[in-house]
């Protein structure tokens, strides 16, 4: 099964409403993962503020971050390899990675339903 | 002696609360003697960042369970909120110090750094005191000088915050966040929980002093911590000045006058609960003997009413004044802990200058807005307004529900809505409204009765990272460019005053702000005393007791904390109106040895 890793920016909420402004990508990034979840996606998230030695650990994201530091989260780890940098993923690149059917949103995505 | 009624029939575990310096921690230690002089097992825990229970005992307690040689009967426990913090913060941070970017290393400890990380680590310490266990098995009374706030209690009673975080450390989860490195189960929370909201078992003590502002602030925790269900709750007026004290004394009969004025104010929901009056002492509640007699009604006063001043130097706040005038314009920000009578001292000040012929815009979030009122339109140069907390951080509030909680399941809205309650989210909400005046420092002088923490500064920059790499990009020879952060670094543009009292805590508690603004770069330009009595003629002798007292702490202002000083003097009234606020900066009498 396909497992996709998170490696979110420091934060002591994940909402971000501690901080300046509330992250919108945030708060609706959160409700995409339940989302898949519920589609039996295997997704982690980890917060560099609460779970640093995830980010040390894996050699990836460590090097990521000293090349690019942290301002260049979110790194998004599918396999273990990078499929995404500085920016969450929509629904519809979740449903690719795992393989699950976006069926209400495939229509927009593709670009006539499938005729062609 | 009366029996007063929060001892009465007290169950397993008494919580004091209140704000620094109403005396807590005296209270709690009182109270653990006396239950201990009457035979029962207690066990005293005090979370006081203070904490001189130990030097109340006359022995070295800290943070482990220790029997209190002069008490049988009593032990004493010392948890430092500071400390469990840092503990907690290592455990997180030291692993990947060296491994990880030393800017990411930071990055990640100022997201530790916050109110909430303290108060959850705290919390955390003492869960395992409201839990049966072998620890807790041989006390009758568990005593706390100090109580959860609503927000960590909610916190911990929303089920949204619980899903799947704490049982498999990752997942998203608000402001629990701190909890994530916390070993603790969801079982012994929900325990804690529990615990503090049965009456059978627990009981809060509200410990205030006869003051108005400080009473509104105590009916606000009793009603926050009633709705949550810690219903049973005592309240104790500590300190209270005694009428026989006011002969030929016209400061001490301002100050009872005004203490009685102020009970027979007395909010609804607190005029409803059991209260005690505590008579203030013309002694030093340090010792057995003393904390013996705290609780007694003993009106015998042994001390003399001579108090002789030693040579510390009490620089006026118009002294202070004459040297940001010096400037033109600029950023005045007064900080410090609600109740040391910032709004007056700043409003002091802005009369000051304007007084000098110099414009002055003063803004305050004063929550009565008598002050603002009282001054508006009746001075030359002299513009106010003022920012209402509650109505800025519910605007705020609104706005976040409305544009970022839409998608969100009841679950998550309701996770959502609690964490804007915290207390960073009113400083944020307040500080955004502020900024919008803040621009106007460069023309002219901006009071403000306010200031951000350095956490909030910090954080606030880290999203602003952005702003440095502008800069760094800049042409150099741009100078004129700058970001508020630097604004408010640069002491020509920005001054900073710390407002305290001459008490030790009070004192304390302004040096961690000051500790906290240099993390964030930023150097308090100067430190104002307020309401100190040493500053004052008195013959009462239990001001002049206190007036002694304050002396230890002013000097401990002077020498170890602050770059310059002033002392404002009590005074028998409130200072309304341009003419009392000029006096007020004045008047300070330039005693010398």
């Amino acid at each position: 099964m396909t497992t996709i890793q998170i490696f979110d920016p420091a934060s002591c909420c994940s909402s971000g409403v501690c901080g300046s402004d509330v992250d919108q990508e945030l708060v609706g990034f959160s409700a995409d993962v339940d989302w898949a979840k519920q589609q039996g996606a295997a997704i982690e998230r980890f917060n560099l503020a609460q779970q640093p030695m995830a980010f040390a650990d894996n050699s990836t994201v460590k090097a990521f971050l000293e090349r690019s530091g942290a301002e260049a989260l979110p790194l998004i780890l599918v396999d273990g390899e990078v499929a995404l940098a500085g920016r969450y993923p929509n629904r519809g690149e979740l449903a690719r990675w795992t393989g699950a059917a976006v069926e209400a949103e495939a229509e927009e995505s593709s670009c006539c339903g499938g005729c062609c | 002696m009366t029996q007063l009624k929060f001892l009465d029939q007290p169950p397993r575990f008494l919580f004091f609360t209140g704000k620094g310096g109403v005396g807590k921690t005296s209270l709690a230690c009182a109270t653990a003697i006396t239950l201990a002089d009457a035979g029962q097992r207690v066990l005293l825990v005090s979370t006081d960042p203070a904490s001189n229970v130990g030097q109340v005992f006359g022995m070295t307690i800290g943070n482990k369970v220790t029997s209190i040689t002069a008490v049988p009967g009593l032990a004493a426990l010392e948890i430092d909120p500071q400390a469990a913090a840092q503990v907690y913060r290592d455990r997180i941070v030291n692993p990947v110090r060296g491994v990880l970017p030393d800017t990411v290393v930071k990055g990640i400890e100022e997201q530790l750094s916050g109110a909430c990380t303290t108060e959850i680590a705290a919390f955390d310490e003492f869960t395992a005191l409201l839990v049966d266990s072998a620890l807790t098995a041989d006390y009758d009374h568990i005593i706390f000088d100090t109580a959860p706030t609503g927000h960590t209690i909610r916190l911990l009673q929303l089920p949204g915050a619980w899903s799947d975080f704490l049982a498999e450390g990752k997942g998203d989860a608000s402001c629990l966040g701190p909890l994530a490195g916390l070993e603790k189960q969801r079982a012994q929370y929900q325990a804690a929980v529990d615990a503090l909201a049965d009456s059978q078992r627990t009981r809060l003590v509200l410990v205030a002093r006869a003051q108005q502002a400080t009473l509104r602030e105590v009916a606000r925790t009793h009603e926050e911590l009633a709705a949550i269900g810690l219903t049973k709750q005592f309240l104790v007026i500590n300190g209270l000045f005694p009428q026989t004290e006011t002969a030929q004394d016209p400061l001490a009969t301002a100050i009872f006058q005004r203490e009685q004025n102020a009970l027979a104010a007395i909010p609804e929901v607190l005029g409803q609960l059991p209260c005690d009056h505590i008579v203030l002492k013309p002694f030093n509640l340090v010792g057995l003997t003393a904390l013996r007699k705290l609780l007694v009604d003993d009106q015998s006063v042994e001390s003399s009413n001579e108090f002789t001043h030693t040579a510390i130097p009490f620089p006026s706040l118009s002294k202070l004044t004459d040297e940001i005038a010096k400037d033109g314009c600029g950023l005045i920000m007064l900080m410090g802990k609600g109740g040391v009578g910032k709004t007056t001292l700043a409003a002091a000040i802005a009369v000051n200058l304007a007084h000098r012929g110099l414009p002055v815009h003063l803004t305050t979030s004063d929550p009565a807005a008598h002050l603002s009122e009282t001054l508006s339109g009746t001075m030359d140069n002299l513009l106010v307004d003022r920012i209402d907390p509650h109505v800025e951080t519910e605007r705020y509030r609104q706005r976040v529900l409305e544009t970022k909680g839409s998608h969100l399941d009841a679950q998550g809205r309701a996770l959502l809505e609690e964490d804007l309650r915290s207390p960073c989210t009113e400083e944020i909400a307040v500080f955004q409204a502020f900024s919008r005046i803040i621009r106007e420092a460069g023309k002219k002088f901006v009071v403000m009765d306010t200031a951000p923490t350095g956490h909030t500064l910090l954080l606030l920059d880290a999203t602003g990272a952005y702003h440095r790499e502008v800069i760094k990009q800049m042409d150099p020879s741009i100078v004129h460019y700058s970001t508020p952060m630097m604004q408010l670094k640069n002491p020509k543009q920005t001054k900073i005053l710390l407002a305290t009292l001459a008490e030790t805590t009070p004192v304390l508690e302004a040096a961690s702000l000051q500790a906290d603004l240099r993390r964030a770069g930023i150097e308090p330009w100067a430190w104002v005393i307020n309401n100190s009595v040493a500053a004052t003629t008195v013959h009462s002798p239990l001001l002049c007791q206190r007036a002694s007292n304050e002396l230890a702490d002013i000097k401990t202002v002077s020498t170890m904390h602050a770059k310059r000083y002033a002392v404002v003097q009590l005074l028998q009234e409130e200072p309304v109106g341009v003419q009392k606020l000029l006096e007020l900066s004045q008047t300070c009498i330039e005693k010398s040895a």
